[in-house]
């Protein structure tokens, strides 16, 4: 065989092991998402989303945990944006580079990798029981903040860096402050790509069962969160223990349940997607 | 490129001119005294001393990697965003050494204007543009007042009768050429003293540099102007006096009439007559 036909022969082959990669994922997607709207989409009704969970499935809904879920990534996002752009800013812009800066980055970047059961520890170490905020929503969503913030600050830090070094010269060559700089000119261009950032992060905690079980989430709620310091439950907990449950008539809740949390996260990231293009105009 | 439809005279005239300015001194306006500077352990400017005059354009000539942009970023402290430099030597503006402990580098910086090489307006429109030097400096004033200032500095960069209907519109819709001048609207605004120009015409065409050439011709009058170019014809037009760098040194400083008729470096002649750069 000649080398260029094997090469030709390479390189078909390499295509089709890509292509079939990529099939492999998106049939696997597509089977889960068809076997899940095939037993949850007929649950789905105004009832479902406005009803309190109960013990016979039919009349079962979702209502406390959509709730619950609302409430707590409403205050994840109130804890961890102010404080992940603040840090990003700080360490981007104003922390001096090398020695200790360097240490802050990579502990940071280790921070994102850790596994959200840990958090879910510290959560009820630090805040449920030495700070005394209890089960509350605001436990959990500083525990979900703490596990979303390392994101938030490497995501901000990325758009800040990304914005052109011409335009803070332009800025400062006017007689700017550090600060005048910062926030008139640097921050509106790199808003587009933080946004992006916060809501994926904040998509990640939506999904999050495991720290909120931890820190003593209830998996049953008859009523939805009536403040801060209210009890909570959230969509994936409640799933979890429609799922557990051995009648086949919850299984479909939890399908149904699985329905609303996708539609909520395709919600938010279609918010995101928006913004960016607006902001980007 | 054809000079006849121009304001700016020709060499001959520039040298008669640059002779007659020469024999009434003007006023020193910046005085850098045995300058160096350092990016981490690599010196960029050795020993740079030279003054420029007020009102008259001064050039810096010489090839890629000189110093000249460098020294020029010394003259508002541009080069101290950058990490790990160091300065050594006297920057003295109107007496003034701008390098003493204690100097407001903010107002240095309103005092000393300077345009860039790639224009950068700000991703705003280009009423924002002027207005934003005036607003961060407390010159805004009531709304008229703004929209009197913006207008009177469009006006100064040429450019006020190509935008003034559009005022509101993105700054980067502009061609290249209009957004360079837009920058120089927009340094103009903050009413400097002393107008820092880096290759502010490199990226342009023909049509768009002689626009640029023009208003410095213009603007020496109320301000005094350092411009950084790799043109040697663009020096010879534009400037009063010239300055030629090589390898972080001075070479020579004189009117530049005499650097490009009767410079008394070999290096400058050769430099100036393309044999090397």
């Amino acid at each position: 065989m000649t080398r260029r036909l094997r090469n030709q022969l390479l390189d078909h082959l390499l295509h089709g092991a890509g292509m079939a990669a990529t099939l492999l994922g998106l049939v696997v997607l597509g089977a889960l998402l068809f076997d899940i709207f095939s037993d949850g989409l007929g649950r789905i009704s105004w009832d479902f989303l406005t009803s309190f969970p109960s013990r016979r499935a039919e009349n079962a809904g979702i209502y406390a945990a959509l709730a619950g879920t609302v409430w707590v990534i409403s205050f994840t996002a109130l804890l961890a944006v102010p404080l992940g752009i603040g840090a990003a800013i700080f360490l981007e812009e104003y922390a001096a580079r090398g020695g200790w800066s360097r240490v802050i980055e990579i502990n940071i970047a280790n921070l994102a990798g850790v596994p959200s059961v840990i958090y879910g520890l510290l959560g009820l170490g630090l805040l449920v029981r030495t700070l005394a905020l209890g089960r509350s929503v605001i436990a959990g969503a500083a525990t979900l903040a703490l596990l979303v913030l390392p994101v938030v600050i490497l995501s901000s830090r990325e758009a800040l860096r990304a914005v052109s070094p011409s335009l803070r010269e332009a800025s400062y060559a006017l007689g700017a402050t550090k600060w005048q700089t910062i926030w008139h000119q640097v921050l509106p261009v790199a808003l587009p790509g933080m946004l992006t950032g916060m809501i994926l992060a904040l998509s990640r905690a939506i999904g999050e069962t495991a720290p909120l079980i931890t820190i003593g989430a209830l998996t049953y709620v008859p009523f939805a969160p009536a403040g801060i310091w209210s009890p909570f439950t959230v969509l994936p907990i409640q799933v979890f223990n429609w799922v557990s449950r051995p009648q086949e008539a919850f299984l479909e809740n939890a399908a149904a349940g699985i329905i609303v949390l996708l539609a909520l996260l395709l919600a938010m990231n279609g918010a995101a997607a928006w913004l960016r293009d607006r902001f980007q105009q | 490129m054809s000079s006849s439809t121009t304001a700016i005279p020709s060499l001959a005239d520039v040298a008669q001119q640059s002779a007659e300015s020469g024999a009434a001194d003007t006023p020193t306006k910046v005085d850098v005294d045995a300058l160096s500077f350092f990016y981490g352990e690599k010196q960029a400017l050795e020993g740079v001393s030279l003054s420029i005059p007020a009102n008259q354009v001064t050039a810096f000539i010489g090839p890629s990697g000189c110093g000249k942009s460098t020294f020029l970023r010394t003259l508002n402290r541009m080069n101290d965003i950058i990490p790990r430099t160091r300065v050594v030597g006297k920057v003295a503006i109107d007496g003034d050494d701008i390098y003493a402990p204690g100097t407001d580098v903010v107002e240095l910086r309103r005092r000393v204007g300077m345009v860039f090489q790639k224009s950068n307006p700000f991703p705003k429109s280009i009423y924002e543009n002027i207005a934003y030097g005036l607003r961060i400096n407390g010159m805004a004033g009531a709304r008229s007042e703004l929209d009197d200032r913006v207008e009177s500095s469009l006006q100064a960069a040429a450019l006020w009768d190509e935008v003034s209907d559009r005022l509101r519109e993105s700054a980067l819709a502009l061609s290249g050429g209009q957004q360079q001048r837009l920058c120089i609207a927009r340094a103009l605004a903050v009413q400097p003293e002393v107008l820092l120009m880096d290759e502010p015409a490199s990226a342009l065409d023909p049509i768009a540099t002689q626009r640029i050439e023009e208003l410095v011709y213009q603007l020496k009058s109320k301000y005094t102007i350092v411009i950084v170019t790799h043109n040697m014809q663009q020096a010879a037009r534009v400037s009063d006096r010239t300055a030629v760098f090589w390898l972080g040194k001075l070479v020579e400083y004189d009117k530049t009439s005499q650097i490009f008729t009767a410079p008394s470096e070999k290096l400058t002649e050769d430099y100036v007559t393309g044999r090397f750069g």
